[in-house]
């Protein structure tokens, strides 16, 4: 016997250790799996099923994905940070290795044959001279009401079946045959609907409103005032929208609070009190003499969620227990926070997930669910539908931070870096519900008893930090300071948008290394690979650039530019070559993508992530940014707040790197660093124009121009 | 109140409400269609889009009296699994979506483009995609199925 350290469970499964939270064999020739992470378009259900199939050996079609609930599901924190098959995949894995061996040991003593004689197809059991029987034949005498133990290894990666195998995802029909799936499409008996009445100006408090209008629109069954809360609940949801309009009309508002400045917002975060961190230094004896520093400053704007729907939710108050529908990314954090803002134990309050439109980060998902239960309470008893309205989605709901990054190089007499230093000024890049003592829904700041607004912070670096995520370089610099500066003032709300810090880091830290390349005349690609001892980072640049013929020829009009990081600095690897097109504007024409993933669950689910991850970029670096004036957030609308279309989005092509015998990560968040930070290479590379601030508009070239 | 009647996926309807309403409202919370998605109220995303004859249009802006005697063509008049629409065959091969919620209108605006351009080219289904938005990225899978779908409709 070989001697190793005694096997540790996997986190999520260390957290929910009972075996039958699981997984369960309930109903004849199903197996039930209830995960702690929830579906937002990502196909994690689908991996998850995956995962199960394979180490339970049962047929894919067996397996039934059961929605997270507070009820009864394992508490996995939020689904985000592409951690979900790390975190769930590698528990879910564990547990159902240590499932399967439990039942062979059952069926070995029905059997009366060693269970290392038994093997399992499609949840039959079968051994030497015919004998079979099966889980669902065992179920009702193997108890699962257990605490799971690392004894059972799960399969090496050898043997997985399903694993490494582009399945399609167990959603899709539902969504192409227009099957109820979706919170909006929820109907529930009794049903009423509500809206809140939210002003366009930042910081409002309500001075005035007169309900008299609202209170005669059509089904008008409540018409709520708490503080600066405001919404109305009706029989039908014109009603509740009419009722809103009237409420508008009688409001009056004041405000005594000033937005920063939208042309100047780097003056404006380098000027705001903060909290300085230093998140890593290096130093090495190799250090050469520096004989000059380059500086550069980049900016990456306020960037909206703007999800397809606008965020939606359910509430149902019996007596002092209330029950919420929801789509928000974590259950039991929305339910923390519900408990602060009612003042109820948390076990009064149920919150079911229920699938919604792409979030992309902590959006208004959360906030809804507090309109709901607040609106429900006026309507004891029946269950009340809260809908924002888009204007609402695009000002309301949390932005992603804006960012200004400073990033000094020292280079010696060779033009080579011995010095690095990188300083980000930001607001914190996560505000999400059930983390403090204090809660963090936009409604719990508006009513009477009210909470101050949580100012954001950033996660720790351990956990691949916030502002900070991905500003420590990847290469083999001899020296660097890395310096986070977090905002203590908040006058934009800003949370969790994908990715966190890394796309502004990334594109910083790309976009100054080809500054520095093109200095020394080297090429951008060698000289990342000069700089780059990890083979895995290695083998993705040079796959992307091999995909694009890099460097290509130049040819007028057309340009080519290289982007990579490693998301989180201990994620996925990611390269890309963008080949951009620049006139008038900017045309982002092909983007030829490498990454790696470890081992590959769901490999056209990886390339769907990365194709989406990168288009979504394209989007940000071309489109996006958040528009206000001084009183209040002025881009409402798709027409304020455009996004990349069809006719522009460019092709994507996509490599995977399989490493099946390394343990997975997500994928979602790896492709929008280097994206970003190839297409601003690439315009460089086309019209010789470095533009620093995001995004790369026409102004936004022309001002590079001018400066 | 008044009544309105129309064609709705093949079937004659008669609906008695405000003819103001939009046709998204009435589809939804009176014929309990949920098929077509509220994403913006002002026809800019094309989420709720539905076939008003051949044409792809925007039922959250479209008055329920506008569609009088016309027909109405929702995602669920397309097919159903049973009998699936070739579009619908095809987004299910090419996996083309994340989140899905864009999908029910931009199979909408896809079979438009198919009446009249049974065999359009990448360029052409991507004009004819323009006015419904995305937000997952999953735009070229979609093009590549609706160029799918336009094979398959035309094999003898």
């Amino acid at each position: 016997m070989s001697t190793s350290p005694a096997p540790k469970l996997p986190v999520s499964l260390a957290a929910n250790p009972r075996l039958s939270s699981w997984v369960e064999f309930a109903v004849d020739g199903q197996v039930t799996v209830s995960p702690g992470k929830v579906e937002i378009g990502q196909g994690i259900v689908t991996a998850l099923a995956q995962i199960a199939a394979d180490e339970l050996d049962v047929d894919l079609s067996r397996v039934q994905m059961v929605r997270t609930s507070t009820a009864a599901s394992p508490n996995e924190g939020v689904t985000s940070g592409s951690l979900s098959i790390q975190q769930s995949g590698r528990a879910l894995r564990q547990a159902c290795a240590e499932i399967r061996q439990i039942f062979l040991d059952a069926a070995s003593d029905r059997l009366g044959v060693d269970s290392g004689a038994l093997d399992i197809k499609d949840g039959t059991i079968s051994g030497p001279g015919n004998v079979s029987t099966s889980y669902w034949e065992l179920a009702s005498e193997v108890s699962l009401d257990r605490e799971a133990t690392p004894a059972v290894q799960p399969k090496p990666a050898s043997q997985r079946a399903l694993a490494g195998q582009s399945v399609q995802r167990l959603d899709i029909p539902d969504k192409v045959f227009a099957r109820p799936r979706f919170i909006h499409d929820l109907v529930l008996p009794g049903l009423l609907h509500g809206r809140v009445l939210r002003p366009g100006i930042a910081g409002a408090q309500l001075r005035e409103l007169s309900d008299d209008g609202a209170r005669v629109a059509s089904g008008v069954v409540a018409v709520v005032r708490d503080g600066n809360f405001v919404g109305a609940v009706s029989e039908t949801e014109n009603g509740a929208e009419a009722a809103i309009q009237a409420l508008r009309k009688s409001a009056t508002w004041s405000s005594f609070i000033t937005l920063p400045d939208e042309n100047d917002l780097a003056a404006f975060l380098k000027s705001q009190p903060v909290d300085s961190t230093v998140i890593d230094t290096r130093r090495s004896a190799r250090t050469g003499a520096a004989v000059r520093t380059i500086r550069r400053q980049y900016l990456r704007p306020y960037v909206a969620h703007a999800s397809m729907a606008p965020s939606c939710a359910f509430a149902q108050w019996d007596g002092d227990r209330v029950r919420v529908w929801t789509h928000s990314q974590g259950v039991y954090m929305l339910r923390a926070d519900l408990a602060l803002v009612l003042k109820l134990p948390v076990e009064n309050i149920t919150v079911e997930h229920v699938e919604g439109a792409g979030c992309y980060g902590h959006n208004a998902a959360d906030d809804v669910a507090l309109d709901a239960v607040l609106l429900a309470k006026a309507v004891p008893g029946r269950p009340v539908r809260v809908q924002w309205s888009r204007a609402d989605e695009m000002t309301h709901a949390p932005f992603g931070a804006a960012m200004a990054i400073e990033v000094e190089a020292d280079l010696d007499a060779d033009n080579e870096i011995v010095g690095w230093r990188h300083a980000i000024w930001s607001n914190g890049h996560t505000a999400r519900p059930g983390r403090a003592t204090q809660p963090a829904l936009l409604a719990a700041t508006e009513i009477a008893d009210s909470f101050p607004r949580m100012i954001s912070t950033n996660p720790p670096s351990a956990n691949g930090g916030g502002g900070d995520r991905n500003s420590v370089p990847p290469y083999d610099f001899p020296s660097w300071t890395i310096t986070s500066h977090r905002l203590l003032t908040m006058p934009i709300r800003t949370s969790a948008l994908r990715t966190l810090g890394a796309q502004g880091n990334v594109f910083a830290i790309e976009s100054f290394l080809d500054e520095i390349a093109l200095e020394r005349g080297e090429d951008p690609l060698a000289f990342r690979l000069r700089h780059l001892g990890d083979a895995r980072a290695r083998d993705v640049i040079r796959k992307a650039a091999s995909r694009a013929n890099w460097k290509p020829p130049r040819n007028d009009g057309v340009g080519h530019g290289i982007g990579f990081a490693r998301y989180k600095n201990t994620g996925a690897y990611c390269a890309v070559v963008a080949e951009v097109e620049g006139a008038e504007n900017i045309r982002v024409r092909r983007l030829s993508i490498a990454v790696d993933v470890g081992e590959a669950i769901n490999p056209d689910g990886i390339v769907n992530q990365i194709e989406g991850g990168a288009i979504q970029a394209t989007s940000w670096v071309l489109k996006e940014r958040v528009r206000f004036d001084r009183a209040g957030i002025t881009s409402n609308s798709w027409t304020g707040y455009p996004i990349l279309r069809f006719s522009e989005v460019p092709l994507v092509d996509v490599d995977v790197i399989q490493r099946p015998e390394i343990e997975p990560v997500g994928a979602g968040e790896a492709a929008h660093g280097p994206v970003t930070a190839a297409i601003a290479n690439a315009v460089f590379d086309c019209l010789g124009v470095r533009v620093r601030s995001l995004p790369i508009t026409r102004d936004s070239l022309i001002a590079a121009m001018e400066a | 109140m008044s009544a309105v009647r129309f064609r709705l996926n093949g079937v004659e309807m008669v609906v008695d409400t405000d003819p103001d309403r939009s046709l998204l409202d009435v589809l939804r919370a009176e014929l309990g269609l949920t098929g077509p998605h509220f994403g913006c109220g002002a026809g800019e995303c094309g989420a709720c889009h539905v076939l008003l004859g051949n044409r792809a249009v925007a039922s959250c802006d479209t008055p329920l009296w506008s569609v009088a005697d016309k027909h109405v063509t929702t995602v669920e008049g397309l097919g159903n699994a049973e009998r699936p629409h070739p579009l619908q065959r095809a987004f299910i091969a090419e996996q083309a979506m994340q989140c899905g919620y864009c999908v029910s209108g931009i199979l909408i605006s896809a079979a438009a483009l198919l009446k009249q351009n049974p065999s359009p080219t990448d360029m052409e289904v991507r004009a004819a995609l323009d006015r419904n938005l995305c937000r997952c990225g999953s735009h070229n899978r979609m093009v590549r199925a609706v160029l799918r779908a336009a094979r398959e409709m035309a094999a003898p």
